[in-house]
Parts: C-alpha cells; structure tokens; sequence
C-alpha cells in the first residue's frame, strides 16, 4: 500500500518536471522556431501576421531572393560576415596560442606586467573607446575596411582566449616537453608537433568564441564600417530593418535574421561540450 | 609582482647566459599580442582621456578646452536623463533575469531524464546575437506583420490592433521579456556551476537535521554561492549598463527618446552630431562607471581566505 502510495508520488514528481520542461523548452525555442518556419513562406503571405508559423499557401524560397536584391545584396554582406569571423578565428586562435605558450613556459622581463595588462583590458568597455579606435584605424589607412574590423575583433579576444591558452599550456606537465627536447625539438617544432595535440580543445573552444563574437558584433561594424559594401550582416539587415531601401519587407528581414541565427546555432550544437567548457573556465577563474 | 620578475632576471641571467637567452624568447612569443593591444586598446585609451579635454570636431583642427566639456556634462539634462534610463533598466532586467534563470538552474542542476535536452533548449537563444534578437523580436512587436499584437487581437483580448512600440511602458516591457528570452539560459549556466559546487553531503546532513528547503536555500545554498551569485550578477549588471543594441535596433531610442541608454548617447554625440571631444568625455565617464564595477566585482570574488 505503502509502496504504491511512493510509486504515485514517483510518477506525479516525474509527470510536473516534464510538463514543466516541456512548457519552459517551447517557450525558449518558440521565436527561433517561429522565424524560421515564416521564412518559407511566399512574400505575400509573410507581409501578413504569422498565424499560424508555417506557409498556408504554398512553399517559398521568395524571401532569401528578394533579400539579395537590397544594396549590394544579401550574399555580399554574408560574405563580408564570412571573412570577418574566419579571419579573426584564424589570427586570434595564432595569437593566443602563441601568447599562451610564452607566458607559460618563459620567464622574461615584464611577463607578469604584459600578463594583467592584457587581461586588464576587459575591465574597460571597448564601446568608450570606439572613437579613438577610428581615428587610429584610419592613421593606419585600415579606415572602412574589414581588416581593420578583425584588427578590433582580435583585440577585443585576447584577455579571454590568452587566459584560456595559458591555462591550458600550464596544464601540460614539463616532463613531455623536456623529453621532446632531448629528441632534438626545438621551440618551434616543440610548439606546433608536441604541444598543440594536447591543447587542442582549448583551441577550438577559443575559435568557437571568436567566431560567434565576430559573427554576431554589432556597434563596432556599425560605427566603424561606413561604406554599405563593407556592412557586415547585422549592420546590413538593420539597415534594411530602419526602412532604408524603401518599405519594409518583413519576410526579407525574417530571412536575413535566420541567415545570422543558423550559423551560431548549428556551431553551438556542434560543439556544446567546447562552448561549456569556456564558459566554465570563464566563471571559474 | 612586476618589480620582482625584472629583478631577478637579471641576476639570473648573470649566472646562466644560455637559459636567460632562451627565455628571453617567450618576448617574441607574446609580441603580438602585446602590439594589437596597445595599438587598438591602450593608445585609444589615452586618446579617449586626451580627446575629452578638446573641443574635437571631425573635421577641421581640435583644440584644448582643459575641462570645458566636463563642466558640459554637468549641465547636459538628456545625458543624465540617459544615465537614469540605464540604471533603471538594469536594476529591472537584472531582477527579472534572475527571477527567470535561477529557478531554471535549480531544474536542470541534477542529471535526471531528458535534463539535457531542457538544458541545450533553454539556452539556444544566448548563442544568437543580440542584433540578430533584436531584429527578430522588432518583427514579432510589429503591430501589422508581427505575432503579439494581431494573435491579441485575434484572440479578443484587445478590441483593436494595439501598437506595442507607441508608448513607454509596454515598449520597456518588451525589451525586458527580449532580453530576459535571450539571457537567462546564460545566467543559468553560470548559477548551474555554482550549485554544483556545493557538496551533496551538506544538504544531506541539513535535512537529517531537520531543515526544511527554505533554510536550507538560506543557510547553505546562497552563502556557498557567494562568489557565483556575484559573478552571475556583475556580468548582467555590466552587461545591461552597455545595452545599445536592443535599443537602437527595435526602438530607435524612442517612443520620445524616452529609451536612449548611455551608449545610445555617446554614439549619437560621436557618431551622429560628431562632437568626438564631447562623447570622450562622455565615455570617461561610462568607463569610470564600469571599473568602479570590475573593483567591485574584484572584491567580491575573492577567495575565501584561509582557502586558495
């Protein structure tokens, strides 16, 4: 009797939680869902409100093609967005692996001062130095142009992903290295054959972070990329959002935001485990 | 610390010339990183604090004003009417971000069935940008082509089409439910690490002893989650006092210029008006503001003592 009082109580507990789950997980996942499936819909349709989400009168790719005919069009700013994120993965992933290292397993003058001062700088808010960061990009000659962006994109990483790199080269017990080096390796070959196998996910959780940083940046490329055939995604589909090529094309808009969100998304779940682990190593510290 | 490394380098390197040499190397390793931070973060820094004591149009010759444009400040009502904005949105969203995410880390703290699942699904929205969110939100807050207003309508909760962006209150309100949506999977994760931190054994023991969930909440709970609840706590605070995007993309600052939060207004200085001297000196002020939080939060984060 007993027991089967217990077993009732059981399954009510189980039966709350899920339902609770389940109520909370639509919740989250309903706008994402929502945008996604009124992208399919045909332009007439998706000018209308979306009720219900999915296309009632026939199936559509009409919104993704009309996007490309704003300005310099959809593909250009995607490609803008494309080079921007894979470059500052690429240079803040060599940077940080190459400060990681150094201030791991060198002592040299200034090391711990260059140390807080990189880490240092995400005590400041870089929206309070954007004008400067202008002023100097343009002394440069890297005004209005997408190197210039990944330049602000790199730094912007840095204190994040050279802590990660440090940690992780410090991790790495010196027994491996002096082996290696009594086989002849010297700092190079030590770095790149030895070493990095075994940082290796500490590598892609900083390039995880990097891309969807760059991906999904907004004030900077706004501020700093003032010629339209320079706008990254964001800054484009705001644009287009503000009205500024003519009326609003609501569906068009949709389109575009599941252009930004896919990406992020596909890659978060890809490597959730990467993506945790920096978010960890970040609350942790 | 500094001061120790550079002395005892060169004593070493008395003794041993070939290691000093070899680590001296580690320099080349780290000059990279040390170049793109003081070009694109330390010089600017400087150039903020210079810029601000001079009249800086955008074209033309600047000229130094010593604290002219700080005296301005004192007198620019819409600055601090933005100023009082920011903190009343971040008071407001901080607590609803919480109200949200803490009872999520509660449900998803223990590996039970489908945990996971709940877990990844309510945190999808944080690894969507924040221009992205808004961009998608600024559709579904459409009166004519979004969801909210037409499935009210529809619904018959309101007699005609009501446009959620007009006025104040439901604009401030569907910015908090954006934002809140977009965060709280985040927020979570963070309180979802400090609740695994505290030992199982304790809460055990507490309930042997016969305290009921409140206390034990009070007792164990929140005190061992000190430093995560400050963590979680300052990234919202510092966060929402940097919000720009959710206002600028959905409500352009407005109805009335009623939503303009600090940034807004830096960047409209800066970059709309061009007064650049004027908006440094403006940014010295945010960033006073956000290192005085970083101390805070430095504080506050320390180890226990006795521990480390």
């Amino acid at each position: 009797m007993a027991e089967a009082m217990s077993q009732n109580r059981k399954a009510a507990f189980s039966l709350a939680r899920h339902s609770t789950g389940m109520i909370a997980s639509v919740l989250f996942l309903a706008p994402i869902v929502w945008t996604v499936l009124s992208t399919f819909k045909p332009a007439q349709e998706a000018r209308q409100p979306p009720l219900p989400p999915w296309p009632t009168t026939g199936f559509s790719v009409e919104n993704y093609q009309t996007l490309n005919t704003f300005g310099d069009g959809l593909w250009a700013s995607a490609q803008n967005s494309i080079y921007v994120s894979v470059m500052t993965v690429l240079l803040s992933v060599l940077v940080s692996v190459l400060a990681g290292y150094g201030f791991s397993r060198f002592r040299f003058p200034f090391r711990d001062f260059f140390f807080v001062l990189i880490l240092s700088t995400i005590m400041i808010p870089f929206q309070s130095i954007l004008t400067p960061i202008f002023l100097v990009l343009t002394r440069l000659g890297l005004h209005n142009t997408l190197t210039g962006l990944v330049c602000v994109y790199v730094t912007l990483q840095l204190p994040f992903s050279i802590f990660m790199m440090r940690n992780a080269f410090d991790a790495v017990p010196r027994e491996i290295e002096e082996a290696a080096r009594m086989d002849g390796a010297n700092n190079v070959t030590m770095l790149v054959k030895v070493m990095l196998p075994l940082v290796w996910p500490g590598v892609v959780t900083i390039a995880l972070f990097a891309f969807l940083g760059a991906w999904n940046e907004f004030l900077a490329a706004l501020v700093l990329m003032t010629d339209q055939s320079k706008f990254t995604l964001p800054v484009m589909m705001t644009a287009l959002q503000s009205g500024r090529f003519g009326a609003i094309d609501w569906g068009a808009v949709q389109a575009g935001v599941t252009v930004m969100m896919v990406p992020c998304l596909i890659l978060f779940l890809a490597l959730q485990r990467f993506y945790i682990r920096g978010l960890m190593a970040g609350a942790v510290k | 610390m500094t001061s120790i490394t550079a002395a005892s380098a060169p004593a070493r390197a008395r003794r041993r010339v070939g290691v000093s040499r070899r680590q001296w190397v580690g320099l080349l390793y780290v000059l990279p990183a040390v170049a793109l931070v003081t070009v694109f973060f330390v010089i600017p820094l400087g150039m903020t604090a210079w810029m601000s004591l001079n009249n800086w149009p955008l074209m033309g010759e600047h000229a130094f004003i010593g604290l002219d444009n700080y005296f301005a400040i004192l007198r620019d009502n819409r600055f601090w009417n933005a100023l009082k904005f920011t903190a009343y949105y971040t008071v407001v969203v901080t607590i609803a971000i919480f109200a949200v995410a803490f009872p999520l880390a509660i449900f998803i703290e223990r590996p039970r069935p489908l945990t996971n699942l709940y877990r990844t699904a309510f945190f999808m929205p944080a690894v969507v940008g924040f221009a992205s969110a808004s961009l998608l939100w600024s559709w579904l807050l459409n009166v004519d082509s979004g969801l909210f207003s037409p499935a009210a309508f529809d619904l018959g909760l309101t007699e005609k089409k009501v446009n959620l962006l007009a006025t104040f209150q439901p604009a401030f309100w569907s910015i908090i439910a954006m934002v809140v949506w977009k965060v709280a999977g985040f927020t979570m994760i963070i309180l979802m690490t400090g609740l695994q931190s505290i030992p199982q054994d304790l809460q055990e023991a507490a309930v042997i002893d016969g305290a009921g969930p409140f206390a034990r909440f009070r007792a164990i709970t929140l005190p061992l989650m000190r430093r995560t609840l400050a963590l979680a706590l300052i990234l919202s605070v510092a966060g929402s006092i940097l919000a720009f995007d959710q206002f600028y993309i959905i409500l352009r600052g407005g109805p009335r210029n009623q939503t303009l939060t600090a940034v807004y207004w830096i960047f409209n200085q800066s970059f709309v008006s061009f007064k650049l001297g004027y908006g440094a000196a403006l940014s010295m002020v945010l960033l006073v503001i956000l290192v005085a939080l970083s101390l805070i939060q430095l504080w506050l984060l320390r180890k226990p003592e006795g521990l480390d």
